[in-house]
């Protein structure tokens, strides 16, 4: 290892946040030149973990790790082919974001760009991190940005919206941790030395009882990042009142820290809790595919459609993790990246509707699309995308996922698939509400096309949904030895029950060829 | 030519790519030039292939081409394949023929809109979807086109999206689509769960060979039959295609009546091994398939508008071709296919000419003897209208006959009776449409007939040469009664369809008899619309007085529309409405609210706490203290 | 000649009661920060007596840990006393309540 290169993709836009305090902050241009090119840098630095990824090994790759608190509290980051993803994702968004918010951000643009990049520190170290007190500190630290985000350049409720979206996200993390003290502490009694290691405490077999309630505590904060129903009601609001940009990376990236947290953590450390809970979580999947689908489809606002529609998704999501297979694990990945790109590319959408028409309500729309017809073409687009359309990447997500979920319980499947009529139907309806018919409003008739700033936020964005729609191998190839890897370690575990009668809390047990580094 | 087939969908999908990337960029002349050799260059393509197979007797078919993998994640996987036998040539030469004929009849229909080089885009985009799915060697991949089909036909409905009924018919084709293809999602997800693939080959082999059977091989093609009742407009998904009718005339001929709409009945023969392997799923087709037939014929007959018309009878001539296939006369199923792609085409190519030349006008109240002045579409339009009708020896008599003998060969004959019901109403409701347009007093309005022209002959030329194939396309599928080798579209389609599932032969008299009877029907339909609206034109008025409640109905197509509305739409819109308002906002938000003014109402009933005087703090520090001490030391 | 621990320890006890006496008698912050001053180093002198006793190193460094606290105490909060006398013409404790809830 020469490079520190998660380091490096991880703390260069913190370092360029710093730097840009020092910054005049009316120098418009040269603020976003800089912001622009150090996400530009991080996102090429992250390519070049794309490239230089081993498809054939299941554990972490580009591992950093050195002492930092003691008690097991180390800094450990690495990247396999679960996070590998997410990481391009946040990377890649970043830029588009930051363009995007071109001519939508008209003061304190300084304080922008400086929170939206220690945003995306606070993002990526959530991906990153593989000890779990280090994930906490990421988790944390990625709430405060967006605190600000959306609290500063939000709409009318912005301070009802994030005092809910902190109080929600809060209340979930204190007990996680919690849990993480806790495991740490057992952890100890166990063997003797500390380790917050994830993959040295996934090791730990823990009593069911216990798992239970570590499994609560961590489960529900992933829960309300997600979000799962019913824990969803922060959502909308959240979006509704954030800025576009904040829009994209909040539902992008952000909910994806709740879905990829039960994937790495929650899953692993608990699986015998996780499969005692498996019909209650699932069924709060299915109510929230089916529940975020109705409720988008009485949204008057397009922003609130867009988040419950979010909500659904994410049900998807969650009901092909819970599958605890491979087809269902590689589609939730999957749907994961592909919900962030087209619900990303639906805010920016909407973004641009609202920089013109300062109103996101759907009535006041109708027959954009004469208006605007490049607009419409790549408006469109996305929408298919998240309607799931074959040709484009939510058909390869959903179909994996819905066979994912399909081996592991077929009534769940049957009643999953309303998500493809539902899907359809909000979108589809709001699409010609908004954009078809006659021109109901004077205003549209001066609504310009879009930019070429615009344009260029948008097409990459295009260009990925076609390049995972049609070619899904360049991506599934690299999460496949991952995935497998950990369906075989919660399908083979040592399993415990609850009826054969072990009261020690621990049992651990260490092979001697396996011993834990001290 | 083996090495070719795969090749058949690419150009429409190069030439589409091209007109939406680069379209602004292109002279109008080149868009023509470029959507309409593109499709001819997979018609030459599909011709090449086609009588390639004949050349290759003895190889083994179907025809593979794996051009790459394309999806695979653990168990599931899926390849981007190609495959061809005689049921994808059949399909391959009837989309790209009647495309072909639909692209240049468009150049002169589109000639004046501001849309063409969208149109010609979405044309050639819904080629290479339709391609996709007539030669896909997996299911995954046919899912592709079957769902991209959807989608053009989506964009094409609305393609005048302004008309706010457009966008709404376009909308309600997707989403009513949607619903069928859920059921045909979960049945390919049973498929690729059970057989570890989704290929029609393995597929075969896993019915061949006893993983699917019984039961849960119903249940597999009922779910994939779901798909198809949405797709080719079947009972009770069958709603979005009279709305569909929004879109452009020849849209409505190459999507709407040709090609997209029988991809059910493609999707039903191409999988004949599976609906055989079940007992009653077949049955269950075949009951949908008349009873649509019948049902749609009804509602065709009271109709004004004339696309409606034509709406109606393709929706009813795709319940005739799933009855075939239902009682397992899939080759008859899909010659009626083949027949009823030029013959219906060619009835919404004319009608688009007669309301071309009326400017817009589609009531054919406010039509009437415009044979004289159409003398180029009145022709063409009377060879559809009779080839749909059933007369002997038009293209569609053959078809038909050889649906409703199967279906009583099979013993089923109160299908066969609906069929033949359903055969009389088809005459009927099509000679009132020939003699309501084009012949008997004329009730052109004004403003329609200064403007009143034959269209050009770049629309006309295509209609006269599926009046040809109209009149000849029969004769490759004679009736068994010519001979065991007559039938040649029978034999041709052989290695494709399972044997066990043809129909077995009837006596000679009995099948002579039986054609009489369809010959018999068609006529007595024409006679009846003579007798109607050329011998006593008062005789619908009077009718429709005497019964006033059979005609409302039918006028109003059963009132399904508003049932639907009434019964599922609006009761979700308001439902959800309530659950928002009454469970999202007050429920849930009510709770993290009100736990929130807890937490404030407790911080202010324990504020007495907070004097704000240090030395109140002091002692409180020091009482505490005290306690501590206290308890350490006793 | 040694002065036994325990007298060091009645001192420091001493000490402390009459910080505490004194911190809940006098009205005004000054007098108050004073007490509070002695309370520390009764503290102070008890660590130091224990660390003769015990030839006991650390509680020596508590003792400059201590020192050094409340040197930065008494910075910081005699600047604070001044700024409220500035502000409120008042030192006195009764008059000052501004964090009531």
């Amino acid at each position: 290892m020469s490079m520190p290169l998660l380091s490096l993709i991880t703390f260069l836009p913190l370092a360029a946040a710093v730097l840009l305090i020092f910054f005049p902050k009316d120098r418009k241009r040269l603020l976003y030149g800089f912001a622009l090119g150090v996400t530009v840098a991080v996102f090429a630095a992250s390519l070049i973990l794309y490239f230089g990824f081993d498809s054939a090994a299941a554990g972490p790759q580009f591992v950093e790790r050195t002492a930092w608190l003691g008690f097991g509290i180390q800094y450990h980051v690495g990247v396999d082919g679960i996070s590998l993803f997410l990481v391009l994702l946040t990377t890649f968004l970043l830029p588009l974001v930051l363009l995007s918010s071109w001519s939508y951000i008209r003061e304190r643009i300084k304080e922008y760009l400086i929170f939206m990049l220690l945003l995306e520190t606070g993002i990526l170290g959530v991906f990153l991190s593989l000890n779990l007190f280090l994930f906490y500190v990421f988790w944390e630290a990625a709430l405060i940005p967006m605190y600000f985000l959306i609290g500063i350049w939000g709409g009318k409720r912005r301070v009802y919206a994030t005092m809910k979206f902190v109080l929600f996200t809060m209340a979930g993390s204190l007990l996680m941790l919690a849990a993480i003290f806790t495991l740490s502490s057992l952890f100890f009694k166990a063997t003797g030395t500390y380790s917050l290691n994830v993959f040295d405490q996934a090791r730990m077999v823990l009593n069911p009882r216990l798992q239970t309630w570590l499994f609560l505590a961590f489960g529900l904060a992933f829960a309300i990042k997600v979000p799962m129903f019913p824990f969803h009601t922060w959502l909308p609001d959240a979006h509704v009142e954030a800025p576009t940009g904040a829009s994209i990376l909040l539902a992008a990236v952000l909910l994806k820290m709740g879905s990829y947290g039960f994937l790495r953590f929650a899953i692993p450390l608990f699986p015998d809790a996780v499969e005692r809970f498996l019909p209650v979580l699932s069924v709060l999947c299915l109510i929230g595919i089916i529940y975020g689908g109705l409720m988008a489809l009485i949204q008057k606002d397009i922003k609130s459609l867009v988040a419950y529609s979010s909500v659904s998704h994410m049900g998807l999501v969650m009901l092909a993790v819970f599958s605890l297979n491979v087809e269902g694990t590689l589609g939730a990945i999957y749907q994961m990246l592909n919900h962030g790109l087209s619900t990303g590319a639906l805010f920016l959408a909407v973004g641009i509707l609202y920089e013109r028409a300062h109103t996101r309500l759907i009535r006041d729309f109708g027959g954009v699309s004469k208006q605007m017809p490049v607009f419409s073409a790549f408006f469109l687009i996305a929408v298919l995308s998240s309607a799931g359309l074959p040709g484009l990447n939510g058909f390869i997500g959903e179909i994996t996922c819905l066979y994912g979920v399909f081996a592991a319980n077929k009534v769940y499947a049957a009643l999953a698939v309303t998500t493809l009529i539902l899907g359809a139907a909000y979108l589809l309806w709001m699409f010609q509400r908004v954009m078809q018919g006659p021109v109901t409003n004077e205003k549209i008739l001066s609504f310009p096309d879009m930019s070429w700033r615009e344009i260029a936020c948008f097409a990459p964005i295009v260009v990925l949904m076609f390049w995972m729609g049609i070619a899904p191998r360049a991506f599934t190839g690299k999460m496949d030895a991952s995935v497998t890897a950990y369906v075989h370690r919660i399908k083979g575990r040592e399993r415990v029950f609850v009826q054969k009668a072990v009261p020690s809390p621990v049992s651990f047990r260490l092979d001697a060829e396996e011993r834990l580094p001290r | 030519m083996r090495d070719l087939f795969w090749l058949i969908p690419f150009p429409p999908a190069a030439s589409a790519l091209a007109l939406i990337l680069f379209g602004r960029f292109l002279s109008r002349k080149w868009v023509t030039i470029q959507a309409c050799g593109s499709v001819l260059v997979s018609f030459l393509l599909s011709i090449f292939s086609f009588a390639g197979l004949f050349g290759s007797a003895g190889e083994s078919l179907p025809w593979i081409k794996i051009l790459s993998p394309w999806i695979k994640a653990g168990a599931f996987g899926a390849d981007f394949g190609f495959q061809f036998d005689p049921l994808s040539a059949v399909m391959v030469l009837v989309v790209t023929g009647v495309g072909l004929l639909i692209h240049v009849y468009s150049v002169g229909y589109m000639a004046h809109d501001k849309g063409y080089t969208r149109y010609f885009a979405y044309l050639n985009l819904f080629m290479f979807a339709m391609l996709l799915l007539v030669l896909a060697s997996n299911m995954v991949l046919m899912f592709v086109g079957w769902e991209g089909v959807g989608l053009c036909s989506y964009l094409l409905i609305g393609f005048w999206f302004e008309r706010k009924s457009a966008s709404a018919a376009g909308k309600k084709a997707f989403i009513v689509n949607r619903i069928g293809d859920a059921g045909f999602l979960l049945g390919l997800l049973f498929l690729l769960t059970i057989v570890g693939s989704s290929d029609f080959t393995a597929i075969n082999g896993a019915v061949r060979g006893g993983t699917i059977g019984g039961g849960l091989a119903t249940l597999i093609a009922l779910l994939l039959f779901v798909g198809a009742t949405g797709k080719s407009a079947q009972i009770p998904l069958y709603i979005w295609l009279p709305d569909a009718m929004e879109g452009p005339t020849p849209v409505s001929a190459l999507i709407h009546a040709a090609t997209m709409v029988t991809a059910g009945v493609y999707m039903v023969a191409r999988l004949n091994v599976l609906f055989g392997a079940s007992g009653s799923a077949g049955d269950v087709v075949a009951i949908i398939g008349a009873a649509t037939a019948v049902f749609a014929a009804t509602m065709a007959l009271t109709q004004n508008d004339i696309k409606r018309v034509l709406a109606y009878s393709t929706i009813s001539q795709l319940g005739y071709m799933f009855l075939g296939c239902g009682v397992g006369a899939y080759a008859a199923g899909v010659f009626h296919l083949a027949t009823h792609a030029f013959f219906k085409s060619l009835l919404f190519l004319s009608a688009g000419s007669v309301i071309h030349a009326l400017s817009g006008e589609q009531d054919m109240r406010k039509m009437g003897g415009l044979r004289k002045y159409l003398p180029r579409t009145y022709p063409p339009f009377l060879v559809g209208a009779i080839a749909i009708s059933g007369v002997p020896f038009l293209s569609g008599f053959f078809s038909k006959d050889a649906i409703l003998t199967s279906a009583f060969a099979q013993g089923k004959t109160i299908l066969w009776a609906l069929g033949l019901a359903g055969a009389i109403m088809t005459a009927f409701y099509m000679f009132r449409l020939i003699f309501m347009t084009f012949h008997g007093p004329e009730r052109i309005s004004e403003e329609a007939k200064s403007h009143l022209h034959e269209s050009p002959k770049v629309m006309t030329v295509p209609l006269a040469i599926l009046a040809v194939f109209s009149i000849i396309a029969g004769y490759v599928g004679l009736p068994a009664i010519l001979g065991e080798k007559a039938d040649l579209f029978r034999r041709f389609l052989a290695p494709v369809i399972s044997p066990a599932a043809e129909a077995r032969a009837l006596s000679i008299g009995a099948e002579g008899l039986l054609i009489l009877a369809s010959a018999g029907a068609a006529f007595l339909g024409i006679f009846v619309a003579y007798l109607f609206y050329i011998r006593s034109p008062h005789l619908p008025q009077a009718l429709a007085d005497r019964l006033p409640f059979v005609h409302k109905l039918l006028y109003n197509k059963y009132y399904v529309d508003e049932a639907v509305g009434a019964v599922v739409i609006r009761p979700l819109i308001r439902g959800s409405d309530l659950v928002y308002s009454g469970f999202d906002l007050k429920v849930i938000d009510g709770a993290i609210n009100g736990s929130a003014a807890a937490a404030g109402f407790f911080g202010k009933a324990l504020s007495f706490l907070q004097t704000g005087f240090v030395k109140d703090y002091a002692f409180a520090f020091l009482l505490g203290v005290a306690l501590i001490l206290g308890v350490f030391l006793f | 000649m040694t002065v036994p621990a325990g007298y060091f320890f009645v001192l420091s006890l001493v000490l402390f009661v009459l910080g505490i006496v004194a911190f809940f008698v006098k009205r005004d912050l000054i007098s108050q920060f004073m007490a509070i001053e002695v309370m520390l180093n009764s503290a102070n002198l008890a660590f130091l007596a224990l660390a003769r006793q015990a030839h006991f190193a650390d509680a020596q460094v508590v003792v400059f840990f201590i020192i050094t606290v409340a040197a930065a105490e008494a910075a910081i909060g005699l600047a604070i006393v001044l700024v409220i006398f500035r502000r409120r013409k008042s030192i006195r404790t009764a008059d000052l309540n501004s964090l009531k809830g």
